[in-house]
């Protein structure tokens, strides 16, 4: 937020130079014939991905030693901006030389590295990756269709965010080693949805079959839901600690404890008391108890049997009980 | 070369008005100040008024209010209206069209979360919004028409005359935003007999930073910002931006001239003829908005195959400066709805340009502009795939 966010329409000035320079001189760009293929004893592919309706579209051509399953050459034709055309020739040029399984893995983040001018640097700004995205989804096809196959066969479905590469395991993964607790904290830990943000919620630029927030709300729902299997386990099988306890098995035990050890005594006298609350204010655990009866008029209750309350529950339940009278 | 041809966006100013703009800073008195420094900006600007007043035929008995930008005027105009309906004067409609600007949208956008309904006119195939569509519209309820006079995007021209009256006749306030218009279609306020009228003074060779707002005699307005009571007669606080207001001032004189718009429909309109007559011998190229009801100054124009973007990329590098619809030179990634609107495909929204002249434009640039569309148009058709001649054995196609 704040001062990044007031100045926009920052495109251009992110390209990297290799991207520039791909988009005045594509090394890749052109095609293969039937002719072609035959001139080299390959078999020809020509897989299209994309569509002018949606400002992205490309087609691949690879020549294909059957042999070996390597691609011998490789060309594309692009319709789209800079981004879509420096990506698609970067693409193509690494596939040259590649059998087609190897080429299979090569990712839209793959290219874009090869497209940055130092390590560091992106080479196009967030919101561009996603033209990128194409550049691998064109190689799916080429596969397929080289293999004789359908698409949903080599494609890995589980991806979730196209422009980091990141599938449903790999969010719920970091959902749990980090303990993730907002969408905010999932996008900067993961990086996924930091990009052309369509993946986050309904409503982006591009509608997904599964969406950030979704798995962030049911992940958090299953932890949560786990922890209180845990604590209703434990509780039937053992006392547990008192610092793992619910809050209501919290108030069980330190009622049990007063019931046995102090109401008696507060009784005799005409007394009593009551737990009002108990509020975790770490390390301490803070009982608010009301006195009833005699107690509520009698000095002691803020001296010596307020010590004894005290004294009695940091033995019996917990050291770091502190007891206040409301 | 450096070919300029982004005039709809905002334009270079005037010799002439920078002078002004330039000396005018020493005119830096408060207006509302006792002494000398209030007596010489008050000087100014009243003749910084009389130059709008004359300009643009308004009656003494109207307001013109000097804002920052069409952008506030659009906002004070239409807020006055959802003021009003939270006030519970009952009226809660507001009529528009599909084709308006950020800041006619946004406010109404706003104007519906409180509960006030918006009714979007269609445009049609030429970019025009049909009377009997606004007729059909208006109802006891509407508080507000406002509707733009010509496009940014398509240059398509609204018929504002007939649709004012259309709504004086039933008694409903007519706003127009009017940024396009002056320095391009002569301006008559009286004539043209709107409410209210909204400008920006950097689109037709003025500053940037300041913008007016014409209020007919008697109707409603709360002002947009509250403060000092004595400026702007209490319509709009805030210090007066001196030299910015003497500066546009003259600009409007200038860019309202029979001289200047003489001009621009003959000279400027002939360089824009020819070089859409030049882009439509390309083929699989097309144009929109018929000649009649477009701006004398603008070509929308689509050239399948080459995505937006890249053709700005390419313009870029050899200094040629111009605008499109498309996706991917949004930060937000959405095509145009304005040109999609023109009833053409999405595709074709990705690939339409836009050159917006001036009359600063020489025949020099539009035959240098048409010398190197005749590389460009080539080279990146030559990458795209629309025109490969080696059909794909099989595509896949993302539903969108």
């Amino acid at each position: 937020m704040a001062r990044n966010d007031l100045v926009s329409g920052n495109v251009w000035e992110q390209y990297s130079k290799k991207v520039q320079e791909r988009m005045n001189n594509p090394v890749a760009m052109g095609e293969f014939t039937q002719e072609d293929a035959d001139a080299k004893g390959a078999r020809l592919i020509v897989a299209d991905f994309g569509a002018e309706s949606c400002g992205d579209a490309v087609r691949l051509f690879w020549l294909v030693d059957e042999s070996t399953d390597t691609i011998l050459d490789s060309k594309f034709k692009s319709f789209g901006c800079g981004t879509a055309i420096a990506s698609s020739d970067a693409m193509a040029e690494l596939c040259v030389g590649k059998t087609v399984d190897q080429a299979i893995k090569i990712t839209n983040t793959e290219v874009e590295a090869f497209l940055r001018d130092d390590d560091g640097t992106p080479a196009v700004p967030p919101q561009k990756m996603h033209c990128s995205v194409m550049a691998y989804d064109v190689i799916l096809e080429a596969a397929a269709q080289y293999k004789g196959c359908s698409r949903s066969d080599i494609e890995n479905t589980d991806i979730v965010c196209e422009c980091a590469r990141k599938t449903k395991q790999d969010i719920i993964d970091a959902i749990r080693d980090h303990d993730l607790k907002t969408i905010e904290d999932l996008i900067s830990t993961t990086k996924a949805g930091s990009y052309c943000k369509s993946c986050i919620r309904p409503g982006g630029h591009e509608p997904k079959d599964i969406y950030l927030v979704d798995i962030l709300a049911d992940e958090l729902a299953k932890i949560s839901e786990e922890k209180l299997v845990a604590a209703a386990n434990t509780s039937a099988s053992e006392t547990p600690q008192f610092d793992k306890m619910t809050i209501v098995q919290r108030i069980k035990a330190i009622d049990a404890v007063i019931d046995e050890y102090i109401r008696p005594m507060l009784i005799m006298d005409g007394g009593d008391m009551e737990i009002i609350d108990i509020k975790e204010n770490t390390p301490y655990y803070d009982i608010y108890i009301r006195y009833l009866g005699a107690c509520g008029s009698c000095a002691s209750g803020s001296t010596g049997t307020l010590y004894a309350i005290e004294s009695t529950l940091k033995a019996k339940v917990d050291e770091n009980i502190r007891v206040l009278p409301v | 070369m450096e070919v300029y041809l982004d005039n709809n966006s905002t334009t270079p100013m005037d010799p002439e008005v920078k002078k002004i703009y330039e000396e005018t800073t020493e005119i830096f008195g408060n207006a509302n100040v006792i002494y000398k420094q209030g007596i010489q900006t008050r000087a100014a600007l009243n003749e910084a008024y009389d130059k709008m007043y004359d300009g643009l035929n308004a009656s003494d008995d109207d307001d013109i209010i000097f804002t920052s930008s069409t952008t506030e005027g659009n906002n004070a105009v239409i807020k006055t209206f959802l003021d009003s309906f939270l006030k519970g004067s009952g009226k809660n409609h507001i009529i528009t069209t599909v084709a308006e600007h950020a800041s006619i949208k946004s406010p109404l956008a706003y104007c519906k979360t409180f509960g006030m309904e918006v009714t979007y006119l269609n445009t049609n195939e030429n970019g025009l919004v049909s009377i009997d569509d606004l007729r059909t519209a208006m109802t006891e309820k509407t508080a507000l028409v406002t509707i733009l006079f010509a496009s940014n995007e398509t240059g398509a021209i609204q018929p504002i005359k007939q649709m004012a009256r259309a709504a004086r006749d039933m008694n409903i306030p007519f706003h127009t935003d009017a940024a396009q218009a002056i320095g391009k279609v002569k301006v008559d306020l009286q004539d043209l007999g709107v409410d209210y009228f909204t400008f920006s003074g950097h689109k037709f060779h003025g500053p940037k930073g300041v913008g007016g707002l014409y209020i007919k005699a008697k109707a409603p307005y709360t002002p947009l910002i509250h403060g000092s009571k004595n400026v702007m007669g209490g319509k709009r606080a805030g210090s007066v931006y001196n030299n910015g207001v003497f500066a546009m001032a003259q600009a409007v004189k200038i860019a309202n001239s029979d001289e200047n718009l003489e001009y621009m429909n003959t000279e400027v309109l002939r360089l824009r003829n020819k070089l859409e007559d030049a882009i439509l011998k390309i083929k699989d190229t097309k144009s929109y908005v018929p000649r009649e009801h477009r701006l004398n100054n603008i070509v929308v124009a689509s050239f399948r195959g080459i995505e937006g973007e890249a053709m700005l990329w390419d313009m870029n590098e050899n200094g040629l400066y111009i605008s499109t619809g498309s996706s991917c030179s949004s930060e937000d990634l959405e095509a145009s709805a304005v040109v999609e609107a023109l009833g053409e495909k999405v595709e074709i929204a990705n690939a339409t340009v836009m050159f917006a002249l001036s009359k600063f434009t020489t025949e020099e640039q539009i035959d240098y502009l048409i010398e190197k569309l005749g590389i460009i148009v080539p080279r990146i058709r030559e990458i795209s795939m629309t025109y490969a001649k080696q059909e794909a054995f099989s595509q896949f196609i993302e539903e969108h």
